[in-house]
């Protein structure tokens, strides 16, 4: 048990502080433009970082601690981290392990500086859980793929200019065996897009409906019948990645702010021992998904594994933060039902916003539940339910 | 930067649930829980050969020189075996007790034969963690009265008591003017009961800062606990999976079932990262005493809570067999429930733990 950085370490992080300090002003919400500091910190290796330099990374060498040490350091700063997106985070990993040297030439660069925004054409009405189930279908016409069907939970799809997308091409085949994985342009003719309003308000999600979209033969990754296992290399990607414990410390810390400020009856309520027991339990429940993932990060670092501590990850996390949530509107009582632009509002509505929000990531990204199979199954060595006899 | 357990901590683990199942493990427990002996010789002193005894005594006073991570580590194995053995106490907050607040002469005098596990040290704490039916102990003129309940570790040879004002004394077991009241709980594994101070005298712990000690001792006291209840609940987790995977229920093994499964897997998602948080706990009380007493508490009280959660839904994927005690399942829930009240229930330490941060009113 160490948890001192190395000296080598020590210095990067004065590194990357040093950085901050002299850019601060060209970062987006400072004054500057967003592509700008994206090319600026690329070309720092903060950010795509191990992606190699001639798919317009940074080139270095993968290490878990400094890409860490990035992440804490720009979150002390409160300044952006660069680019996200689900082009950047699970289409570009794709693309480095399964992509073809002319797909990593021509996609990987302009998705990191955020010229080209992608959009994940995977979940279909009729196969959420049940992914691999999909029916878009997709048929070889001459040298074009030929696609019809419709997709669901299409986030960004209004503003994306591409898509990675999951096709049934393999009609035949077993269900996991027939799907090939496209990547087209959302400006192809046959694509129409309906927004999907969510219980925020908001139209983050989209309906998408593919009629005869013609896709020339070689945007496909990986080879015809394999998307499934390219789909499942994302799918691990983005289970990680939803909840940050260093997020949900600087939430909780928002909390206890909130609970300092507000008052009922004249009384602070953070004064009030109700409260504070209830603030306390999730101050603790923090904690322990903090040392959760310390261990994960250790683990990664000293080439360890702990398969039960990654599998809880997404269900815990997703789960406590809705709960961390709720728990501020329950602070402020009515005050917490505000909404919206009106007098009184706290927070921006950030409370009300987060707590709907995550409601949806509980559900989204595989539900609770799934993650619970998973767990049972993958980590407890618990059977699978029995296959139903086809009637 | 590495957050996990070294090849010797694993070792220790290894060899200490080696030797507890070696002795019988249920079996054991259950004759002991059976049984007229408030002591058992024969775990006790496999764990001093093993050096569980000795385990945080520096190795000059006849010890092993190990770290409270360490002891954690060996508490966890505890739970999982329900070993009806002194510990927390003994092993843990007694030495710490002579190690900042003893002078050389008691600390010579008491620490080898506490690590040899010749002396079972037990603590009262005057209620300093919560005074039930107005207890409490008070020092005058070099006398202590009062009362002590739910003392760690009661059946010893030695008491260390802290009076109101925190100040620590050193009592014999068979002190004149000591009376002892037996108690029997819910968890036959570790006896406890009360002491009744009628002007005993004591021999003050003066060398070192009082209160400190006595903070010290009720932070890792707390590790100590909720390691316990990780090990205990580990192992009903353990046993609810196994089981659920060999009944067979409608021509079917009920672990297919998601209804079961997934209690099983609500059960893993809740302990794995406890696990972390005991680590962490631990390793804060050998090197980040800034954090200790607040890592403390949330081990403790999350420990309880996911504890207690893990209890009730292990014995539910039993059936009615995790009812009975035929199947034995009871000893953990018990143990779990011991663990939960001693030194703090979980609403107490919470409180505590935002006082600590400067919360509280």
């Amino acid at each position: 048990m160490d948890l001192s950085y190395s000296a080598e370490y020590e210095a990067f992080r004065a590194e990357v502080r040093g950085f901050l300090e002299t850019h601060r002003s060209q970062a987006p919400g400072q004054g500057g433009n967003g592509l700008t500091w994206q090319k600026l910190l690329i070309e720092n290796g903060y950010a795509a970082r191990t992606i190699p330099r001639e798919y317009g990374g940074y080139g270095g060498e993968p290490d878990i601690l400094k890409s860490r040490i990035i992440a804490e350091e720009f979150a002390r700063a409160q300044l952006s981290p660069g680019l996200g997106g689900q082009g950047i985070s699970m289409l570009v990993p794709t693309l480095l392990e399964v992509g073809s040297e002319d797909q990593k030439r021509q996609f990987i660069g302009p998705t990191l500086r955020g010229e080209m925004l992608w959009c994940q054409g995977y979940s279909e009405p009729n196969a959420g859980s049940d992914l691999a189930a999909l029916a878009t279908k997709g048929v070889l016409e001459g040298d074009h793929w030929v696609i019809n069907g419709q997709k669901i939970w299409t986030s960004t799809a209004h503003l994306a200019d591409w898509i990675f997308c999951l096709v049934r091409t393999e009609p035949d085949a077993p269900k996991h065996e027939g799907i090939s994985f496209l990547l087209f342009d959302m400006k192809t003719p046959g694509i129409e897009i309906r927004p999907l309003v969510d219980m925020t308000g908001a139209a983050n999600f989209n309906e998408v409906f593919f009629t005869d979209v013609r896709v020339p033969g070689h945007q496909i990754v990986g080879r015809r019948g394999e998307g499934w296992k390219v789909a499942n290399a994302i799918l691990r990607h983005e289970r990680g990645s939803l909840a940050d414990p260093n997020v949900m410390q600087s939430r909780l810390n928002a909390l206890i702010d909130l609970m300092k400020a507000e008052t009922l009856d004249g009384s602070r309520v953070i004064d009030n021992p109700v409260y504070r027991d209830r603030l306390m339990a999730i101050q603790g429940r923090v904690q322990a998904l903090r040392c959760n993932d310390l261990r994960l990060l250790s683990a990664a670092v000293n080439r360890q594994s702990a398969p039960l501590a990654g599998m809880v990850v997404k269900l815990q996390g997703t789960e406590l933060r809705h709960e961390l949530e709720g728990f501020a509107i329950d602070v402020m009582g009515e005050l917490g039902l505000l909404y919206g632009d009106t007098p009184r509002l706290r927070g921006g509505g950030s409370w009300q916003r987060d707590y709907m929000y995550f409601l949806g990531l509980i559900i989204g990204g595989g539900t609770s539940q799934i993650q619970k199979n998973i767990i049972a199954e993958r980590g407890l060595d618990m059977p699978r339910e029995p296959k139903l006899a086809k009637a | 930067m590495e957050f996990g357990l070294s090849e010797e901590q694993v070792m220790l683990q290894d060899a200490l649930a080696r030797f507890l199942a070696g002795t019988g493990g249920l079996e054991r427990t259950r004759a002991f829980a059976a049984g007229k002996d408030r002591r058992a010789p024969d775990v006790l002193q496999g764990l001093a050969e093993l050096g569980v005894t000795g385990l945080i005594i520096p190795e000059v006073h006849g010890g092993v020189g190990l770290s409270l991570l360490d002891a954690a580590l060996a508490a966890e194995q505890l739970g999982r075996f329900v070993a009806p053995a002194p510990f927390a106490a003994t092993a843990v907050m007694a030495p710490l007790a002579l190690l900042r607040a003893g002078d050389a002469g008691q600390q010579a005098t008491w620490l080898p034969k506490l690590a040899s596990g010749a002396t079972v040290a037990g603590v009262a704490l005057s209620e300093i963690t919560g005074a039930r039916d107005g207890a409490g102990v008070e020092a005058r003129d070099g006398k202590l009265h009062g009362r002590a309940q739910f003392v760690v570790d009661y059946e010893a040879d030695l008491y260390i008591v802290a009076d109101r004002a925190r100040g620590l004394h050193l009592v014999a077991a068979d002190a004149p003017g000591l009376a002892r009241t037996d108690f029997r709980t819910i968890d036959a594994t570790r006896p406890t009961g009360e002491l009744v101070f009628d002007g005993v005298a004591a021999e003050p712990l003066t060398a070192g800062d009082g209160a400190a000690a006595v903070r010290a001792m009720i932070d890792a006291g707390r590790v100590m606990l909720a390691a316990d209840t990780l090990g205990a609940a580990q192992e009903m987790l353990d046993q609810a999976a196994a089981y659920a995977k060999g009944r067979v229920q409608f021509g079917r093994s009920i672990a297919t079932f998601q209804a079961v499964k997934h209690m099983c897997a609500e059960m893993a998602a809740s302990l794995e990262p406890c696990r972390s948080l005991v680590w962490y706990a631990g390793h804060a009380l050998d090197h980040l005493p800034d954090e200790a007493p607040v890592m403390a508490c949330h081990a403790k009280a999350h420990l309880s809570e996911v504890g207690t959660f893990v209890a009730r839904t292990a014995t539910e994927v039993h059936g009615g067999m995790g009812f009975t005690d035929l199947v034995g399942l009871h000893y953990w829930f018990k143990r779990i429930g011991f663990n939960r009240q001693v030194l703090g229930g979980p609403q107490a330490v919470r409180a505590e733990a935002a006082a600590l941060q400067g919360l509280a009113a």
